[in-house]
């Protein structure tokens, strides 16, 4: 894609960041309300789209040089690996520990191993997300054309 | 009663398929994982053969949600049966995958992708929930889609778009047919599902619900709606077709097996009987199928489509006699469909060819190799003391104990039989004219050596003959597993102990 227009892209410049903090809220909220890593996950793959469609997917993957399959693929172990975690305490897979702990500046917060599990959900969806839009995005890749006999 | 050990053969080959998709450029490092993860998961399932067979069927809550509300996973004799055959069948594919998938499928996720098929089938065997059973279904579908098209060559993928439509569709009617449950009954908790029809009684609505999903499952389990088998198991490697004939239509089958004794078991003459009919079609078309084609590769495949048969045959009578005869000839149908797929996919590495009248002479160079099929295609037979023999025994003999009273089981014994008589012919055919004969094809001629590649058919052929020849030893267990199939009360107790 050649059309790069510069309103959009000064635009992004602010507008990913919005995205992104957004992101973070709709990521915490969802202890208790509408949210959670899948959505958190999501939504950062919507600003990471836009940044695709603002600069060109070459750009963009030299400023995040990740590979979002092996992201993907953390995720999901960081997810079970939370629910393992239960194993070693000999309660039932995937249960989760909560505790009110006093921090410096929040005062009494409420932490939970549930946030560690939501990561891994929200990594995984980034990954996948991202995956998608480059695969879909990408020429017939030097890859598949390696597998032509 | 909670027991973490009921986890293990779902958490890991799924840890293990991630940790490979992660570590994508190290191939020794992928196959050591493989073994390892066949071997635990393996070990896991043996444990908990041991733990059902003494203290009973084993639950887990997942998160120490209480069934109904929360995911439960119920690991009774059946499923824990299932789960070692699994485990088996899945490393001797894998130490033969090893020599012959080449290193282009390696590189793109091979090896991942098996972990994540024996992560989504483990957990078929292992759900007490419905809609989790189409999860798990799911995960293993989408990872047999890669395994089937991977290699991009043209018969994959003509026989891939066909795979996937025909299971797309499939899903969605099982989900549509999870639907109907839930708004006739409110739950989709099997042991609750199970509970909730005995009370209202199996009405017209759930008994059609109930066809339904015997539709489903023959799509799922080539029973009957086996047209797209054939084409799809013919066209991957060996390594990846044993996987798929020893794997995934057996799930359809385990999931039939389940909800057919434990939620649908008030109208028999309905969905027993459909499923008896559809069993024995499908013997007769499997057989036809088998002994028309001349293609090793095609052969074999409708060879899965008469065992499939021959298993619904047996649960179809539904007495704890022909449950016993199903069960046993289910797990033997396992671990020789894959032994009998590695064994063709060894003559085709050989020869580079599958058609059947172009091979000749192959056992003066490999007498052992010849020697294994031979006895493999005896076991399939069932002849005794190979582990075919017992299976059929029992189920030919529970489909006549109902007398003239039953005449349909004298019809389904004498197809059942001339089906064995078929597996013989179309399967001696092969040995006949590519292992007999004169020998055309030197040893430097060969497109592949078959060194190593021996080992995991002699594993499989090993476990076959101690099934078969140990049919004492085993038989309890099995015997466990068709007496809680007959006792929904039992699972429903395991489950929902509150409830009763």
């Amino acid at each position: 894609m050649k059309t790069h227009s510069m309103i959009l892209l000064t635009v992004t410049r602010v507008v990913v960041f919005v995205i992104m903090i957004f992101a973070v809220q709709l990521f915490l909220m969802g202890h208790s309300r509408p949210g959670g890593g899948f959505v958190g996950g999501l939504a950062v793959a919507a600003a990471v789209v836009l940044l695709y469609l603002a600069a060109d997917v070459k750009t963009v993957q030299l400023g995040i040089p990740l590979d979002f399959k092996v992201l993907a693929l953390t995720g999901v172990l960081i997810a079970v690996a939370t629910g393992m975690g239960s194993l070693i305490f000999g309660q039932p897979f995937l249960s989760h520990a909560f505790g009110h702990f006093a921090l410096p500046l929040f005062g009494s917060t409420e932490l939970t191993t549930v946030v560690i599990f939501d990561t891994g959900v929200g990594l995984a969806v980034l990954g996948t997300a991202l995956t998608i839009i480059d695969t879909i995005s990408e020429d017939i890749s030097e890859d598949i054309c390696r597998w032509k006999r | 009663m909670m027991n973490n050990i009921v986890i293990l053969p779902l958490l890991i080959p799924l840890v293990a398929g991630l940790l490979m998709g992660i570590a994508r450029g190290n191939i020794p490092l992928q196959r050591w994982l493989s073994v390892l993860s066949c071997l635990f998961a393996g070990a896991a399932s043996l444990l908990l053969v041991k733990q059902v067979f003494e203290q009973g069927i084993q639950t887990l809550a997942m998160g120490g949600w209480p069934a109904p509300f929360g995911i439960v996973l119920v690991a009774d004799m059946l499923s824990s049966l299932l789960l070692v055959t699994t485990s088996i069948v899945s490393l001797a594919c894998l130490l033969f995958a090893f020599r012959t998938i080449g290193s282009e499928r390696e590189q793109y996720y091979f090896y991942p992708l098996v972990q994540f098929l024996i992560t989504g089938v483990n957990g078929s065997f292992l759900t007490g929930d419905l809609f989790n059973l189409y999860v798990c279904f799911e995960v293993m579908l989408v990872a047999s889609y890669v395994l089937l098209t991977l290699g991009g060559t043209r018969s994959q993928l003509t026989e891939g778009i066909k795979y996937m439509v025909i299971n797309v569709f499939a899903s969605s009617l099982f989900l549509i047919a999870i639907g109907y449950l839930y708004a006739v009954v409110g739950t989709l908790n099997m042991a609750h599902l199970s509970i909730r029809i005995a009370e209202i009684g199996q009405t017209g609505f759930t008994t059609w619900v109930a066809v339904l999903l015997i539709m489903v499952f023959g799509l799922k389990a080539a029973l009957f709606l086996h047209f797209w088998l054939p084409g799809s198991y013919s066209a991957p490697p060996a390594a990846i077709a044993a996987i798929f004939a020893a794997l995934l239509t057996k799930v359809g089958i385990y999931a039939i097996l389940r909800l057919f004794s434990l939620v649908f078991y008030h109208q028999l003459g309905i969905t027993h009987g459909l499923l008896a009919v559809m069993a024995a079609l499908t013997m007769i078309v499997g057989g036809i199928g088998a002994v028309a084609y001349w293609d090793i590769r095609k052969v074999l495949a409708y060879n899965v489509i008469i065992g499939v048969g021959f298993v619904v045959f047996g649960f179809s009578l539904f007495t704890p006699a022909a449950l016993t005869g199903a069960i046993y000839y289910l797990i033997h149908d396992m671990l020789m469909k894959a032994l009998l797929f590695l064994l063709g996919g060894c003559v085709i590495w050989i020869t580079g060819s599958g058609k059947i009248r172009e091979i000749s002479g192959l056992i003066s160079n490999h007498p052992l190799l010849g020697w294994l099929f031979f006895v493999t295609v005896l076991a399939l037979t069932g002849i005794p003391p190979l582990s075919g023999f017992a299976g059929k025994y029992i189920i030919i003999r529970a489909s006549l104990a109902g007398g003239t009273d039953q005449p349909g089981g004298y019809f389904l014994a004498a197809i059942g039989l001339l089906c064995s008589l078929m597996i013989m012919y179309s399967l001696l055919r092969i040995f006949l004219h590519s292992f007999w004969g004169e020998n055309t094809l030197s040893l430097d001629m060969e497109k592949g050596s078959i060194r190593g590649l021996l080992s995991p058919c002699l594993l499989l052929m090993a476990v076959g003959v101690f099934y078969g020849v140990g049919a004492e030893l085993v038989y309890p267990y099995i015997e466990q597993a068709a007496v809680s199939m007959l006792d929904p009360d039992l699972y429903i107790r395991a489950v929902l102990p509150e409830v009763i």
